[in-house]
């Protein structure tokens, strides 16, 4: 049985008085992989930092788990159980192995059982070996597969994603891709990826909602959006003839 | 005797009595250690809470506060000087303290004259820390406690910086510490070099009192270990900034 893990319903959010998300509904299926697509400025970034806490919506009502959020006292105890990984890797100006034991570090797990789940956490992403080297001197597909890393060593149930291939060579991409994948089948994470890239949602999402100027103008299985989009402005946007 | 013969005879003799460990020479080095390191060390354990207080907290008066830190990084030496020294003498408020002349009514003009440059220099590195950083500890758990440690370590050598700034605004410091120290030196000193010891002499003020006495090779001693002295807190400060 498919088990609601969010489940957002009339949500706004205005920065001044530019409407950047209008009447979102949604709901998020717990061990999914939930693409939300959109061209840049759609406010998909707006809406996962929402989903992170990161910033209070105008309007609306969102639920993890079935709980109110606004209910909830303690917003870090739910945000401990999620990861966000942005589109430029933020990296700590220390050794990859203390980058990735970070999120260990702070749910203050012992010594033995940080080494090895940040061994494991670099050999999914193909960093293994790089425990000691300095982070800031990865290059940019390294860091960005360091901070994958990072987010998923402590087994989050749910991994948001913005744009986390932008300005990445085609393998790097390629084994982002498959890393997202193989988190989201051994592990049951729900992964939420926000990108514009139609191809890559092609390839790994489960449903997808597509975001038009704030609006959620369709959600559906990834299937029934590419062959039979019930929207015409979806339409034209994956078959590429909208200008934005 | 022309004025290269004249230096270079001042130079030798300098050289003379630092080698020598000439006895008020090391003293008024000892002093000047003492007074402005034990200033500096005051100075940053009020600076860098300040500095991360007006980073991480909000609070009515903040900006003001900010301002008057801008402010007290130029504040003119003598003023604090005097202001201190109306303080302290006898027939004022803070005269019960029997701090005049002392080394620490020196430590404490020293203080007041370092503590904004420290807090100043230690906002901006804070600053300087980029937020998707800040954001991360949050995305992966941390809590504000966690927030604030990862900014002093990615602050770290910024915050090093700052202290060996004022450290060496500190030792350069001459107009307050002439005012509230009186420049003392022990019984013997004024008549002639290697009699006396110092009280309240430091470089700065001894260099003034030994030009003004014609004794240009002390003076000359004593400038060549302040310059040495800052010239080595700055060394290490580009080491810092170079590691950062």
């Amino acid at each position: 049985m498919v088990e609601d893990l969010f489940r957002i319903e009339n949500l706004s959010m205005s920065f001044g008085d530019k409407k950047i998300l209008k009447n979102i509904n949604l709901v998020i299926h717990r061990g999914e992989i939930f693409a939300l697509m959109g061209p840049s400025g759609a406010g998909k970034t707006t809406l996962l930092r929402i989903l992170n806490f990161f910033e209070k919506p105008a309007g609306g009502d969102l639920f993890f788990e079935g709980t109110r959020l606004s209910h909830v006292r303690e917003i870090n105890t739910v945000r401990q159980r999620m990861s966000l990984l942005f589109q430029t890797p933020t990296v700590f100006n220390t050794s990859v192995f203390n980058n990735v034991a970070y999120g260990l570090k702070v749910r203050k797990m012992d010594r033995t059982a940080i080494e090895k789940k940040v061994k494991d956490a670099l050999t999914i992403v193909g960093l293994q070996g790089k425990e000691r080297q300095k982070a800031r001197t990865l290059s940019g597909g390294e860091a960005q597969r360091m901070a994958f890393a990072r987010a998923i060593v402590y087994d989050p149930e749910i991994l948001f994603l913005d744009e986390p291939t932008t300005n990445l060579d085609p393998a790097n991409v390629a084994k982002i891709e498959e890393i997202i994948m193989q988190v989201c089948d051994e592990k049951t994470t729900t992964i939420v990826l926000a990108t514009h890239n139609i191809p890559q949602v092609k390839r790994i999402a489960n449903r997808v909602g597509l975001l038009l100027n704030g609006e959620l103008i369709e959600v559906s299985s990834k299937d029934q959006i590419f062959n039979s989009p019930s929207d015409a402005r979806a339409s034209a946007f994956i078959k590429g003839d909208m200008v934005y | 005797m022309n004025g290269a013969e004249f230096l270079y005879g001042g130079a030798v003799k300098a050289f003379e009595l630092i080698i020598n460990l000439d006895p008020y020479v090391m003293s008024i080095t000892g002093v000047s250690i003492k007074v402005s390191g034990t200033a500096t060390i005051l100075a940053a354990l009020t600076a860098i809470p300040l500095a991360f207080a007006l980073s991480f907290l909000n609070f009515r008066g903040k900006q003001g506060l900010i301002t008057l830190v801008n402010t007290g990084m130029g504040l003119p030496p003598v003023f604090v000087g005097l202001f201190i020294y109306v303080m302290l003498v006898p027939a004022g408020p803070l005269g019960f303290l029997k701090m005049i002349l002392t080394q620490e009514a020196m430590i404490l003009a020293q203080y007041i004259l370092v503590t904004p440059i420290i807090a100043g220099i230690s906002l901006a590195a804070i600053k300087a820390v980029p937020g998707p950083i800040i954001e991360t500890v949050y995305t992966l758990g941390g809590r504000e406690k966690d927030a604030v440690i990862t900014t002093l370590k990615e602050a770290k050598f910024g915050i090093i910086t700052a202290i060996l700034a004022g450290l060496g605004r500190a030792l350069a410091e001459v107009g307050a510490i002439l005012i509230v120290g009186g420049n003392i030196a022990e019984t013997g000193s004024i008549a002639g070099i290697g009699e006396g010891l110092s009280r309240t002499r430091t470089l700065t003020t001894a260099i003034v009192s030994e030009t003004s006495k014609w004794d240009i090779s002390t003076a000359l001693a004593l400038g060549i270990i302040l310059i040495s002295l800052n010239l080595s807190v700055n060394l290490l400060a580009n080491f810092f900034r170079g590691r950062d």
